[in-house]
C-alpha cells in the first residue's frame, strides 16, 4: 500500500512511532502529485521547498524524541483564499495572481503550532463565488471520479486533492456549500463549522456573515482531527465565539451509539427538482441510521423556499464591500497604463478591476451593490436580513424536535463540465440544500452515502444545532463505520 | 431685508488613545510616511477589525460631558465609497444607532453681550457623537515640488474619530467660534484629545443657510437652503469662512437667485468659497451595519464608572476658582479656559502660605503674574503653558519672596525676566545679582542724606510747593540703590527728612 493511501490518522501513528519518516510522506505526496495532477489539477501553487524543510524539521525533533503538534508531518491542501505568510494567495483571481500574503491566517498559525506541513495552494472558484470551481482565473479542476465531471465549488481543489489522494487533509472555505457540496461531488467528507467556532482571520472575505473555514477530509475521523485543531476563540476575529472547543476526535474514540437519537427528514427537501437517485440514496441512508437505533421523523422548514433568494442578495452585498479593497493602489493587479496613460482616478478602478475580476465576481458586486443602494437597501438588503432571520427560527424549532436533520447534500451528483455556466440561476440552485446551514450560523457534515449509476458520489447532509459539531460527527462517524 | 443665518458644525476629533481604533499600531503623529502600519489598517486580504476598548470609554465620556443619551447598544456600520487614502474602500463608521444622540453644549453668548452686558448662556443642541476611523493622508507634492502622481501615506488610516454633530441652532460665525472654542476646552479637559488643528486632530465643517428675519419674530418659516462649507483650517479661518459665506448667500437671494445646495471649499489665500465642481457625482454610501463587529453592548455600570471617572469640567472649574479663590468672572475664566492652565495655577497657589486674610491678594496677585507676565510670553513665543520654563514651584518661589519683602514688586519683574530666560529659581538669580531689598532705615536714612545733599534745586523746589518733585528724589535713592530700597521705607523716610527740615 502507498504511502499515499494512509489516513491521516494512521500517517499520524506511523510518523510517531518512527515508521516513516516525515520527509518520506511529504516526498510521497508530491510523487503522487506528479501522478495525476495535471489531469486533475487541484492545485495553482505548490509550496514543495518549503513543505520539505518543515518535514525535516519534524523528523529532527521526532529523532531527539522532543515534543511534536498533533498533526506532526502531515501534509494538508490549503485553499487558495486562505493567507500564509510568504506565499502567494490568489483566490482563484488574476487581481491576486501575484500577491504574497504578509501574514499567517490564524488557522495556519494553529497548524504551524501542531507541526503540520503546507503542501500547497488548492483552486477555487474565483473568490468563492460558484458552485463548480469553473471561474478560477486559473483553469478547470476535474472530478477524479470522471474528469468530464465538475468537482463541485468553490472548495473544488480541495475536495478533489483529498479525493485522489494527493493529500490526506485539505482546508476549505463555506459560504453557501462550498466545502460541503465539492466534498459531495467528490466522494469524501466535509464539514462547515458552526459560524463563530472556528477564527476567519487570514481567511480572504466573501461573505463576512456566512464565510466559514472548515475540514476536508478521507473519512470522518481525519476530519474531526483537523477540525479539532483548527477550531477555538480568536481575539483577532470579533466574530468568533469564546467558547471551548470539545476534543471532537476523543469522542470519536469512546464507544458511541445513536439509540433514541432524532432524526428530522425536511419536507421541503424532497420535492421535485432532485435527481431520483439522490433521494433514493438519501431515504436509505435514513434507514440505515433507524436500524442503528435512531428515530427518523418528517419535520418542517417551511421558509426552504426563499433560501437561495436570501442568500444571493445578502452575500453580494456584503462581498461587494469586501472585494472594493481590490483596486490595485497597495497591492495585486493594476492595469497597464494606469500609470502613465493619464487615466484619472476613475479610471484607473474601472480599468483595474474591469480587467482583474472574473464575470461572475463583476456579475455579483453589481448585485450587491445594487441591493445596498438607496431606494433598494430596505425592499432587497434590510428584506433578506429579516427573513434570514425566519430560516433561523425554522431551524430553531426544528431542533426542538430533532437532534439532526438529515438531507442530500446536493440536487444531482456532480454535473458536466460547462453544462450550467451559461444559467447562472441554475448554477445558483446547485446550493439549495446547503445554503440554509450558513444562513442559520448552524454546522452541517457531507459524508459520502452511495453512487448514482454514472459512478457519481452522492453526498448525505447531517445539519446540527449551534456548536454541536460532535453531534453530527457522532452520527456520521457511526454511519460510515456500518456500511 | 434682514436675513438670521443659520449655522451647524460638523466636528471631527482625533482621540488621543495609544492605538488606532481597530489594530494596535501606534497613533504616534509626526513618524516617517508608513511606519505605524498593519495588515489591518492596510486593508490587506483577510484582515479584520478589533474594537479598541479605551476608544470607547473617551467617547463616552465625552458624549457625557456633552449632556448626550447614551444608546443601550450602538452599531458600526460600513460606509461605501472608493478613494486612495481608504485602504479598504469602505470606512467603519456609525449610521442607524450610534453611541450617542440628543445632547447639548453650553456656550457664552457674546452676541448679547451687546444687549446685556452680561455674558448669556445659550444651549446648542448636540445631535449626535459617533466614532468612526481615519482615513491616510494624500501627499500631491514634496515640499514645493508638485507630481504629476500622488502619493498615499497610511499612518493615520484607523486613527479613532470622534464625529460630533452639532443642530443647526449656531446663529453666527462669532457663535460658531465661542461653540468651537468650548467645545476644544472641553475635549481637552476630558484628556480625550489634543484638539490641535494644525495637527488636524481636531477638524470643522460647517453647514450654513439664510432666512429672512423678521424684526418682530425672530425668523420666518423654515430653514433655507444650505451649503457645506469646508476646508476651514484654522478658528480664524471659520470665521472668516462663514461670514463670507453668508454674505455670499444674502447676495444671491438679493439678486433673485436660488441658492445651489452643494459642498464649497474655503480657500483661504483667496477669501472666498468656491463650488466642489468636480466630476463628483452625489455619493450614495450604501451604508450597512459592519458584518465584521457585534453590536456594542453599554452596561450601565460601565457608564455610570466613566462617569465617576470625569474630572471637573471647564464651566464647574471656573465656578469654583470664583468661589474658592475668590478670583473675578474675568481672571476665572481666563485661567481655566485650559486644563493645563487652571493646573499651573491651582500648583502655584498650593504652594504659597495662605491665611483667610490674605487669601484674596495672593489669589489675585498669582492670577496677575500668570496672565500678565506669564502668558504674555508664552503667546509672543507660540508657547503653551505646558513648555514654560518658569514653574509652578518657581513662580511660588518669587511669590513668597515678594510676600516676605526680600524684593520689591518691581525688582520682582527684573527676576521673572530672568527666571523666564535661563530657568533660573528666584532665590538663585536675588543672590546672584544682588538684589535683596534694603529694608533698613538707618542704611535707607544714610542714602537719603547723600541724595538731599546732591539735589538741592530739586529738594528747594519741593519745599516751595511743588510736591510732585519727590519723585525725582525717590528715582535718585532707587538709582543709587539700583532699585533695591523699599520703596515704601524709602519715601517715608524722605518725606520725613523733608519736612522735618524746616529751612
Amino acid at each position: 500500500m502507498g504511502i499515499y493511501e494512509l489516513s491521516a490518522k494512521e500517517l499520524r501513528e506511523k510518523i510517531k512511532k518512527k515508521e516513516i519518516s516525515s520527509e518520506e510522506v511529504v516526498k510521497a505526496f508530491y510523487k503522487r502529485i506528479e501522478e495525476v495532477e495535471e489531469k486533475i489539477h487541484s492545485f495553482i501553487t505548490l509550496t514543495k521547498e518549503e513543505a520539505i524543510k518543515r518535514a525535516k524539521a519534524v523528523d529532527g525533533k521526532i529523532k531527539n524524541n522532543e515534543p511534536v503538534g498533533e498533526l506532526a508531518g502531515i501534509p494538508i491542501a490549503i485553499k487558495d483564499n486562505l493567507c500564509i505568510q510568504g506565499t502567494k494567495t490568489t483566490c482563484g483571481s488574476k487581481i491576486l495572481e501575484n500577491y504574497i500574503s504578509p501574514y499567517d491566517a490564524t488557522v495556519i498559525k494553529k497548524l504551524r503550532e501542531a507541526d503540520a506541513l503546507f503542501i500547497g495552494k488548492t483552486n477555487m472558484d474565483e473568490f468563492a463565488m460558484g458552485s463548480s470551481t469553473e471561474t478560477s482565473y486559473f483553469g478547470l479542476t476535474r472530478n477524479p471520479h470522471n474528469l468530464e465531471c465538475i468537482p463541485g465549488g468553490s472548495s473544488g481543489g480541495s475536495a478533489t486533492a483529498v479525493a485522489a489522494k494527493e493529500v490526506p487533509l485539505a482546508l476549505g472555505s463555506d459560504t453557501g456549500g462550498s466545502i460541503r457540496q465539492p466534498a459531495g461531488c467528490c466522494g469524501i467528507v466535509g464539514l462547515k463549522p458552526t459560524y463563530g467556532r472556528v477564527s476567519r482571520y487570514g481567511l480572504v472575505a466573501f461573505a463576512s456573515s456566512l464565510d466559514q473555514i472548515g475540514p476536508l477530509a478521507r473519512d470522518v475521523y481525519d476530519c474531526a482531527l483537523l477540525l479539532k485543531i483548527i477550531s477555538g476563540y480568536d481575539e483577532k476575529d470579533s466574530t468568533s465565539v469564546n467558547l471551548p472547543a470539545p476534543d471532537y476526535v476523543g469522542n470519536l474514540e469512546r464507544k458511541q451509539e445513536i439509540k433514541g437519537l432524532k432524526v428530522g427528514l425536511p419536507k421541503e427537501y424532497f420535492v421535485e427538482g432532485i435527481d431520483p437517485e439522490v433521494g433514493k440514496a438519501v431515504k436509505e441512508s435514513a434507514k440505515i441510521l433507524e436500524n442503528l437505533g435512531a428515530k427518523i421523523e418528517e419535520i418542517s422548514l417551511p421558509h426552504t423556499e426563499y433560501a437561495v433568494a436570501t442568500y444571493y442578495i445578502i452575500a453580494p452585498s456584503e462581498a461587494s464591500a469586501n472585494l472594493a479593497r481590490y483596486d490595485g493602489v497597495r497591492y495585486g493587479y493594476q492595469a497597464l497604463g494606469t500609470r502613465h496613460e493619464g487615466l484619472d482616478l476613475v479610471e484607473t478602478y474601472e480599468k483595474t478591476r474591469g480587467e482583474g475580476f472574473g464575470a461572475e465576481v463583476k456579475r455579483r458586486i453589481m448585485l450587491g451593490t445594487y441591493a445596498l443602494s438607496a431606494g433598494y437597501y430596505d425592499a432587497y438588503y434590510l428584506k433578506a436580513l429579516k427573513v434570514r432571520t425566519l430560516i433561523k427560527q425554522d431551524f430553531d424549532e426544528a431542533f426542538k424536535k430533532v437532534d439532526v436533520i438529515l438531507t442530500p447534500t446536493a440536487p444531482t451528483p456532480a454535473f458536466k463540465l460547462g453544462e450550467k455556466l451559461d444559467d447562472p440561476l441554475k448554477m445558483y440552485l446547485s446550493d439549495i440544500f446547503t445554503i440554509s446551514a450558513n444562513l442559520a450560523g448552524i454546522p452541517g457534515i457531507s459524508i459520502p452515502c452511495g453512487y448514482s449509476k454514472n459512478n457519481l458520489p452522492i453526498g448525505l447532509q447531517i445539519l446540527g444545532k449551534p456548536f454541536a459539531e460532535e453531534t453530527i460527527l457522532k452520527v456520521a462517524y457511526i454511519y460510515e463505520q456500518s456500511v | 431685508m434682514n436675513y438670521q443665518s443659520v449655522i451647524g458644525l460638523e466636528v471631527h476629533t482625533q482621540l488621543k488613545t495609544r492605538s488606532k481604533l481597530f489594530c494596535a499600531c501606534s497613533t504616534e503623529f509626526g513618524l516617517p510616511p508608513n511606519s505605524n502600519i498593519c495588515p489591518v489598517c492596510t486593508g490587506q486580504p483577510g484582515v479584520l477589525p478589533v474594537l479598541n476598548k479605551k476608544a470607547i470609554e473617551y467617547a463616552i465620556r465625552t458624549a457625557i460631558a456633552l449632556n448626550c443619551k447614551i444608546a443601550e447598544r450602538a452599531i458600526f456600520a460600513r460606509k461605501n465609497y472608493f478613494y486612495p487614502d481608504l485602504p479598504k474602500n469602505y470606512q467603519i463608521s456609525q449610521y442607524e444607532m450610534p453611541l450617542a444622540e440628543d445632547g447639548y453644549l453650553e456656550i457664552l453668548n457674546a452676541e448679547n453681550a451687546e444687549i446685556s452686558r452680561r455674558m448669556q448662556k445659550k444651549r446648542i443642541g448636540i445631535e449626535r457623537v459617533h466614532l468612526e476611523e481615519d482615513a491616510g493622508k494624500l501627499l500631491h507634492a514634496i515640499g514645493a515640488q508638485e507630481l504629476d502622481y500622488s502619493l498615499v501615506d497610511f499612518n493615520r488610516t484607523g486613527i479613532p474619530l470622534l464625529e460630533i454633530v452639532s443642530a443647526p441652532e449656531i446663529y453666527s460665525p462669532e457663535e460658531a467660534y465661542i461653540y468651537l472654542q468650548t467645545l476644544k476646552s472641553i475635549l481637552q479637559y476630558l484628556e480625550v484629545s489634543d484638539c490641535d488643528m494644525e495637527k488636524g486632530s481636531l477638524r470643522c465643517d460647517a453647514n450654513v443657510s439664510v432666512r429672512p428675519q423678521n424684526v418682530a419674530s425672530r425668523f420666518i418659516g423654515t430653514l433655507g437652503i444650505k451649503t457645506e462649507i469646508k476646508n476651514m483650517n484654522s478658528f480664524k479661518a471659520l470665521k472668516e469662512a462663514l461670514t463670507y459665506e453668508i454674505t455670499r448667500q444674502i447676495e444671491v437671494l438679493e439678486s433673485g437667485e436660488k441658492i445651489v445646495q452643494e459642498t464649497r471649499l474655503w480657500d483661504a489665500d483667496k477669501g472666498i468659497t468656491q463650488s466642489m465642481r468636480s466630476k463628483e457625482y452625489a455619493h450614495d454610501y450604501r451604508y450597512f451595519p459592519e458584518p465584521d463587529l457585534v453590536p456594542l453592548v453599554l452596561e450601565k455600570d460601565f457608564i455610570e464608572e466613566i462617569r465617576k471617572s470625569l474630572s471637573e469640567l471647564p464651566t464647574a472649574r471656573k465656578e469654583r476658582f470664583i468661589k474658592e479663590y475668590q478670583l473675578s468672572e474675568y481672571d476665572a475664566g481666563v485661567l481655566t479656559a485650559e486644563k493645563m492652565l487652571a493646573d499651573y495655577y491651582e500648583e502655584t497657589i498650593n504652594r504659597l502660605q495662605i491665611t483667610d486674610y490674605k487669601l484674596q491678594i495672593i489669589s489675585k496677585t498669582t492670577a496677575n503674574w500668570i496672565t500678565t507676565e506669564l502668558l504674555g510670553r508664552l503667546n509672543a513665543e507660540n508657547k503653551t503653558i505646558t513648555e514654560s520654563t518658569v514653574k509652578p514651584e518657581d513662580l511660588a518661589g518669587l511669590i513668597k519672596l515678594i510676600q516676605e519683602g526680600i524684593i520689591s514688586g518691581k525688582i520682582a519683574k527684573t527676576v521673572f525676566e530672568e527666571m523666564y530666560k535661563t530657568g533660573k529659581k528666584a532665590e538663585e538669580i536675588v543672590k546672584e545679582k544682588g538684589l535683596i531689598q534694603i529694608a533698613d532705615e538707618k542704611e535707607i536714612a544714610k542714602i537719603v542724606e547723600e541724595v538731599l545733599k546732591e539735589n538741592e534745586p530739586v529738594v528747594k523746589e519741593y519745599k516751595a510747593g511743588k510736591e510732585r518733585a519727590i519723585g525725582a528724589l525717590v528715582g535718585a535713592v532707587m538709582k543709587k540703590t539700583s532699585g533695591r530700597a523699599n520703596p515704601q521705607i524709602v519715601n517715608k523716610i524722605l518725606k520725613q527728612k523733608l519736612e522735618g527740615e524746616g529751612k
